[in-house]
């Protein structure tokens, strides 16, 4: 445990310069707290677009295998599991990708704008 | 008729390419524009150019072919090759970007201080890069074989010249021109023949193939492990592979380099959609090529069967132009990586006796010579399973240091090195003994045919718990590594002063001294 630091006001004639910013180039607590919560953020983000992956692609020889029904399941004229791996899983690929990239680039701006509120 | 009009369009192809790479010529000069074309490129272009590099021998031939052997099962492999995509943006694309490395060693050594764990990732990077040009080069004597009945070793030979000539003459920022053209050619030379094709389907009144077995899911013995196996190979292999980890750093910054990746998904989702068109079409009307074991000929072959007269010639030989883009593209992009790394090691152990462009073109030579030699040597796989092997070992290796290296502080050298080199041998060992052809039967056949599903959580698990072991060995600066990885390029921040290039910007053989002295003050 380090040891207790009183903080005291600096000098109004000489304001110091103690930004967020620099508290992380100098690897304070402060400045590993706000690098951490970035970090965590985008690494929820990172599991939870994983997640979903899971949910709506991978899952599919596990139902396959589970209902064996739908393997010869057809939906309007075609065969289910050639509609859902040969078209359909692509939409939904990119459609996670451009949420994922959408959401950490706002993860980004929040943390630039913490940084820049001094 | 057929064998001209395709000597013609591979010719055409390969002049294409060469001219494309002429053009780049006067515009790279120093050692940053020969490795990543000095990071000006825009999303757009580099997109193309990624996925233009990224649509090998497997998915222009390959998947088609493995689709009208075993069914709907092999559906996975596309699907696998563009979801890889998904989950490099989603883990690596932009703290790749920012860590400013040029090559996976140089990350390796970048994030865990440590030489030996930057010669381990060399290693591996130079197996994963080989096991991946072996099946390009195969795959063009097989084109060339099919459609003129030139001998096998041909077509190798004629992509390994040509990307040598290309490659030596103009590094990179030519191949990235390149790259962007082919990914279009490819496109279309797979897309047009489809419209040709298709009226064709009721004339010739198409058997039942959608009430099969063949159509349905989890056929044959272990499906459900073996389809599992394909998932997390493809899914988690595309990070690792070394000449797509390579291109991401032409992006201007981390922000570019996600955005960059959606566009690619977008472009493999499009072309993706293609190789089953033809392999159900195959199934239809060359059900002939499974009973010969010449599968991976179907997309060439469907042409031939279904027109005839110039038509069917017209479009064979541009099926036989995109498949050469295919594999000049991919083993451009291959055999850069390839001899980037290598050259790197050489240039530091030789000290200042051999110049880094001179190391990078000495080393592009051997590397094209040896793989060539392997592809000649080695036993015919399905193109599109060799393939997914690298990839097995590629996500056994690389992608748990990257994953765990960008997303944890704990990862240390020895845990690193510790993982990396059991998912190697594990990996390793299994695909070398389906490339020499004797995968025992049962259940440890499945296993052998397709160890990502063992080997993945196996090298996770082993850099997990060995780094706890070493916790006293974390790297020093883990922190201002964190910061560089993670934080919006725009914000000024200290990010440490690792950079590979050395001191003066190109001089590669001073990068080690340079980067102890600095990272130590």
């Amino acid at each position: 445990m380090p040891e207790r630091v009183r903080i005291t006001a600096p000098r109004a004639t000489r304001p110091r310069r103690t930004t967020v910013a620099s508290e992380i180039d100098a690897q304070s607590e402060v400045g590993e707290i706000f690098m951490r919560s970035l970090m965590r953020s985008q690494l929820r983000l990172a599991l939870t677009t994983l997640t979903l992956l899971v949910i709506t692609v991978a899952a599919w020889p596990a139902l396959f295998a589970l209902f064996p029904s739908l393997r010869r399941a057809h939906v309007v004229g075609m065969p289910l599991p050639w509609l859902v791996l040969g078209v359909a899983v692509y939409p939904v690929l990119i459609a996670l990708g451009w949420a994922h990239a959408r959401r950490a680039e706002h993860h980004e701006q929040v943390f630039g704008e913490l940084l820049d509120r001094r | 008729m057929t064998t001209l009009a395709t000597a013609l369009a591979v010719t055409l192809v390969s002049v294409a390419t060469l001219v494309v790479g002429v053009v780049g010529l006067r515009l790279s000069r120093t050692t940053s524009d020969f490795y990543v074309a000095s990071r000006a490129i825009g999303p757009a272009m580099n997109a193309s150019a990624i996925s233009g590099e990224y649509l090998s021998a497997a998915s222009f031939l390959g998947v088609a072919g493995l689709i009208l052997l075993h069914g709907v099962d092999m559906l996975w492999y596309p699907v696998g090759y563009t979801a890889g995509y998904l989950l490099l943006l989603v883990f690596v694309a932009a703290p790749l970007r920012r860590s400013r490395a040029y090559t996976l060693p140089d990350f390796a050594e970048f994030r865990l201080e440590s030489l030996a764990a930057r010669q381990v990732a060399t290693a591996l990077v130079v197996m994963i890069g080989m096991l991946y040009i072996v099946p390009q080069f195969q795959g063009a004597g097989l084109t060339l074989a099919t459609l003129t009945g030139a001998p096998t070793w041909l077509g190798g030979a004629i992509v390994a010249a040509i990307v040598l000539a290309n490659v030596v003459a103009g590094g990179m920022r030519s191949i990235t021109l390149a790259q962007a053209f082919q990914y279009w050619l490819k496109l279309f030379a797979l897309l047009i023949p489809v419209f040709f094709l298709l009226p064709h389907v009721s004339h010739h009144r198409a058997p039942h193939w959608s009430t099969a077995g063949w159509a349905e899911p989890l056929q044959g013995e272990h499906a459900l492990y073996l389809t599992y196996s394909i998932i997390v190979a493809t899914f988690f292999g595309a990070m690792g592979l070394p000449h797509v980890v390579v291109r991401f750093y032409t992006n201007r910054d981390g922000r570019t380099a996600r955005r960059t990746t959606v566009a690619v998904l977008c472009l493999l989702g499009v072309f993706y959609l293609l190789p089953t068109v033809y392999g159900v079409l195959g199934r239809m009307f060359t059900p002939d090529l499974v009973a010969d074991g010449r599968t991976d000929s179907v997309v060439l072959s469907l042409p031939g069967r279904l027109l005839d007269g110039p038509l069917a010639d017209l479009l064979t030989a541009l099926l036989g132009a995109g498949a050469f883009a295919a594999f000049l593209s991919t083993a451009s992009g291959l055999i850069i990586s390839v001899g980037g790394v290598v050259a790197q090691e050489l240039a530091s152990r030789t000290g200042r006796g051999l110049g880094p462009v001179a190391a990078f073109r000495w080393s592009v030579c051997a590397a094209t010579a040896v793989t060539l030699a392997l592809a000649v040597a080695a036993a015919g796989v399905a193109v599109a399973h060799a393939v997914e092997l690298a990839f097995a070992v590629a996500a056994s290796t690389l992608c748990p240091l990257l994953v765990l290296g960008i997303w944890w502080r704990g990862l240390t050298p020895p845990g690193a090195i510790a993982g990396m080199a059991l998912g190697g041998l594990t990996s390793g060992a299994a695909v070398v003994t389906v490339m020499l052809g004797s995968t025992p039967g049962g259940w440890w056949g499945s296993v052998v045919n397709q160890p990502a599903l063992c080997t993945v959580p196996l090298a996770f698990v082993t850099m997990l718990v060995a780094s706890l072991l070493t916790r006293d060995r974390r790297p020093a600066h883990v922190a201002r590594t964190m910061v560089r990885l993670h934080a919006p390029d725009e914000i000024e921040l200290d990010r440490g002063s690792y950079h590979p290039e050395g001191p003066r910007g190109g001089a590669m053989s001073a990068r080690r001294s340079s980067y102890r002295i600095d990272r130590s003050s």
